[in-house]
């Protein structure tokens, strides 16, 4: 007799977006039960952990491509910029305020894209267990899809040569001492041609990440479909290709003597 | 025709298997791939021999049951195809066919070439359907849907879940089949309520069984018997990223 419903009450707006209903447990083939995965624990989440990661990355090869091409200007030109990078900032920050933000952002990003690669790796190969017998014919064209494992392996040794080589120059010529533009020109000497492959090999396959990689992260996220897609894709091509000429035009200038 | 045949033979799930070659003579080029396992069948039986055990139901490339790895590609070179419309005049005479079971952990082989789909099963009953009051069925009518929702919720239901995205994915993953069913509800106003639910639930199923991750290769997509976008794969990690936001 006392209780009452509130006027309206059954009419009234939901919440948009209403809590997720917790998924049934799902039970593995054995019945096994297993708990929420959360978007770490998921394929889906671990990709999307992958294409925001991998963003971050080609944001900074892209600074890094325009801060190269500067060496095209003279010493002059390269050093300041290399000093400037140091110094932005000051004196409201302390310098390399922004060498340390950009270096803890990219550790990050690194250590979170090999993580998710290495878990969908295993976790693809623990999917196919029994190979074919006739060598699988691919349909779809993906070459480039079929470098991303590898590729990523010999880019992450070539990143861990280059920065002894040119970010603390242990195994430069001139040492951590010389100026920057000193130790890119005696980096690529024609004397060292076998850096000078290496570094053209490692840009390649980072062409190749980059091909499948630009556009796919998109996909991963959920953002393109149709039409958006396949644009995206000639997209992705034509930004690899810029990236790879911009990163391969400064070591093949100093071996051709352009830069000296 | 006369054709060489490389065929996997295994006894049972925890037979080791092996490739078996049979000689098939006097084949139509008009049976179907279908047929002319049944003739090949035919002579084992006659023989005394185990007949080789596939899966098949409608033979009208609608029910999703038959699929076979032919020479590497899951329902054979012909596109938007599946194995039971596949047709022999698109073999050369005297040419070698090599014929493997789908090659995926979450599909076990029963026999020769049937594999237990029944992980499809499970991700279906982890989300793949809406819950509505039963009774008489509601006018067509009663609740308007645009019509590109509805070509393209139409086109992810074509989806057959014979499997063949699973066994040509080189992760072995089953995102486009997740895909296609999450997309074609997520469409509909029906399928609004439990949409985030869905996401979450089939995809962590999908996990659960033992499917690989998507890297976008594209190959489920190039044998897909009804040719399902790689588009529901992209509405899928939406709706996913959206849902555990």
């Amino acid at each position: 007799m006392t209780s009452t419903i509130e006027r309206g009450a059954a009419t009234a707006a939901v919440p948009r977006r209403a809590p997720v209903k917790k998924a049934p447990t799902p039970k593995a083939p054995g019945g096994r039960r297993r708990g929420p995965a959360g978007l770490l624990g998921t394929t889906n989440g671990r990709k999307a952990v992958m294409a925001v990661s991998g963003a971050v990355l080609v944001l900074f090869l892209i600074g890094h491509m325009v801060g190269n091409l500067k060496i095209f200007l003279g010493a002059g030109a390269f050093n300041d910029y290399a000093a400037w990078l140091r110094t932005v900032g000051e004196p409201a920050l302390p310098g390399r305020t922004l060498l340390t933000v950009t270096e803890v952002l990219l550790v990050a990003a690194v250590l979170l894209h090999m993580w998710s690669a290495v878990a969908l790796a295993r976790r693809a190969s623990a999917a196919r267990p029994v190979r074919y017998a006739a060598r699988p014919r691919r349909r779809a064209g993906g070459y480039v899809a079929r470098t991303m494992r590898y590729g990523g392996v010999i880019i992450l040794l070539f990143v861990v040569w280059h920065l002894l080589d040119l970010t603390f120059g242990a195994v430069n010529p001139k040492g951590a001492a010389a100026t920057p533009y000193d130790r890119m020109v005696a980096g690529f000497d024609p004397s060292r041609w076998w850096v000078t492959a290496f570094y053209v090999l490692a840009v390649a396959m980072v062409g190749l990440h980059l091909r499948h990689g630009l556009w796919s992260a998109f996909q991963t996220l959920g953002l393109v479909r149709g039409r958006a897609r396949r644009t995206l894709s000639a997209v992705a091509a034509a930004s690899a290709a810029v990236l790879v000429l911009g990163f391969v035009a400064v070591p093949v200038a100093v071996m051709i003597g352009v830069v000296k | 025709m006369n054709l060489t045949l490389k065929v996997w033979r295994q006894n049972g799930p925890d037979d080791r298997g092996r490739m078996v070659t049979y000689r098939v003579e006097d084949v139509s080029p008009d049976m179907s791939f279908l047929e002319m396992l049944d003739v090949l069948n035919e002579r084992l039986i006659l023989d005394g021999d185990d007949p080789i055990a596939f899966d098949h139901d409608c033979r009208e490339g609608i029910c999703g049951m038959c699929g076979m790895v032919i020479n590497g590609v899951a329902h054979g070179e012909q596109r938007a195809t599946t194995t039971c419309q596949l047709h022999m005049r698109h073999f050369a005479d005297g040419a070698t066919i090599t014929i493997e079971p789908w090659r995926a952990a979450p599909f076990p082989v029963v026999k020769d070439l049937v594999v237990d789909r029944g992980a499809f099963d499970r991700i279906i009953q982890a989300g793949g359907f809406i819950s509505v009051p039963a009774g008489s069925a509601p006018d067509a009518h009663s609740i308007p849907v645009k019509k590109e929702d509805a070509d393209d919720a139409f086109d992810a239901a074509t989806c057959i879940g014979c499997g063949a995205c699973v066994a040509a994915c080189p992760n072995g993953s089953a995102s486009l089949f997740t895909a296609a069913k999450i997309t074609h509800l997520g469409l509909l106003p029906q399928g609004q309520p439990e949409r985030d639910a869905r996401a979450v639930a089939m995809i962590e199923q999908m996990d659960a069984e033992g499917f690989g991750g998507c890297t976008n290769t594209g190959e489920c997509t190039a044998v897909c018997p009804k040719g399902i976008s790689l588009d529901t794969i992209s509405r899928m990690n939406r709706d996913y990223l959206k849902a555990v936001k």
